[in-house]
């Protein structure tokens, strides 16, 4: 057994291909033969892979170190590179047409996520700029929480607090997108182009659009991408000071 | 050669996400911003224009087609390195927030999609 330990974590991105192989191969069938294809192999094999992630804490399974090499086959290097490489498969004038409506989903996604978040957590009895700041923050990115949260200077706990509203906002996003797509049109490159710049947590947006139609996943991306920078430019600055002038 | 696809995408990538850093340096972050959309970008224009001056073959596109279809497999591999745990332990206002908030976005996207879509259906 020790042998077959050894062997598979020296080469753990190997096995973690091997893994996911066969969790999609479950999913596809559980998606055929139970749910008649109602609900997408994708979104199941991306909703197990959010289970499996509860068997560790901060790296999800790849804790286990069996499955380190998962971390390297889901990490951002090799996530990036293949998003990029749906690009080759999208259509240029369809960006252009929806340059406008790109740019305001942008401020709006994070305008409206900011303030919503400042809002509930106001609710909940948070009162301090700083905590409303770094959880409406949070409501952004996941990434976008921290930054921000060590901009301004807020306690620890609440910045965990605005890492866990972000990862919330990503497995909402991976698999409620699938489910509420058709009621608000997202079927077109267009508005999955909106759909990106509003949302904008990539892993999010773009696990949630290949689990509604693959092909929708480079526009989705492309507006996503610019969101977290936004963020963090906007959250611990603007924003920050407009709510100091409000509370 | 497959390889040459592969290579253009590096290319593309690497290209796109040292404009990125330098964009976030430029406006005081120290992150990335905006990296992926720019190489996107630039992988949509090098390889119409490479395909139309006939450089692109069928085996270069399959080199960009494999790590393109290799996509899913990689966000499987993501959701499960997530830390879910965290999510689900920190208790009912992450999970309010992060619910209402994104429920917030959903909701928008048939109000934006709007813009510039009248436009184009004349």
């Amino acid at each position: 057994m020790e042998v077959v330990y050894q062997l598979i974590e020296k080469n753990g991105l190997i096995f973690a291909f091997l893994v996911v192989g066969i969790l999609m191969y479950l999913s596809n069938l559980v998606s055929t033969h139970l749910f008649k294809k109602k609900i997408p192999g994708v979104a199941l094999a991306v909703f197990s892979g959010l289970l499996l992630a509860l068997l560790g804490s901060k790296k999800g399974i790849a804790d286990i170190p069996l499955f380190a090499g998962m971390a390297l086959l889901g990490g951002s290097m090799l996530r990036d590179f293949s998003v990029v490489a749906t690009a080759m498969g999208a259509d240029l004038s369809k960006i252009k047409q929806a340059g406008w409506a790109g740019i305001v989903s942008l401020f709006s996604g994070v305008f409206f996520s900011f303030f919503v978040g400042v809002l509930l957590a106001f609710f909940l009895g948070y009162r301090d700029v700083e905590s409303l700041t770094t959880i409406g923050a949070g409501a952004c990115t996941y990434i976008v929480g921290p930054i921000t949260g060590s901009a301004v200077g807020a306690s620890s706990d609440v910045i965990a607090i605005s890492i866990a509203i972000g990862v919330v906002k990503t497995i909402v996003a991976t698999i409620g997108t699938p489910l509420i797509a058709k009621k608000i049109g997202l079927d077109n490159p267009h508005s999955a182009l909106v759909f990106g710049g509003l949302i904008g947590t990539t892993s999010g947006v773009t696990a949630g659009l290949a689990a509604t139609d693959p092909k929708l996943v480079p526009y989705g991306a492309f507006t996503a991408t610019f969101y977290t920078g936004l963020g963090c430019l906007l959250c611990p600055s603007v924003f920050y000071f407009a709510l100091r002038a409000f509370v | 050669m497959k390889i040459y696809g592969v290579a253009l995408l590096a290319f593309c990538f690497l290209f796109g996400k040292l404009l990125g850093n330098y964009l976030g340096v430029w406006i005081g972050l120290k992150s990335d911003v905006g990296g992926v959309g720019f190489a996107m970008f630039f992988l949509m224009i090098s390889y119409s224009y490479f395909k139309k001056k006939g450089i692109v073959n069928e085996l270069t596109t399959q080199g960009i087609v494999f790590w393109s279809s290799m996509y899913i497999p990689i966000i499987v591999a993501m959701a499960a390195t997530q830390n879910v745990k965290a999510a689900v332990s920190q208790g009912p206002i992450a999970v309010v927030i992060g619910v209402l908030v994104t429920l917030t976005g959903f909701l928008l996207v048939p109000l934006i999609s709007k813009i510039g879509q009248t436009k184009n259906e004349k």
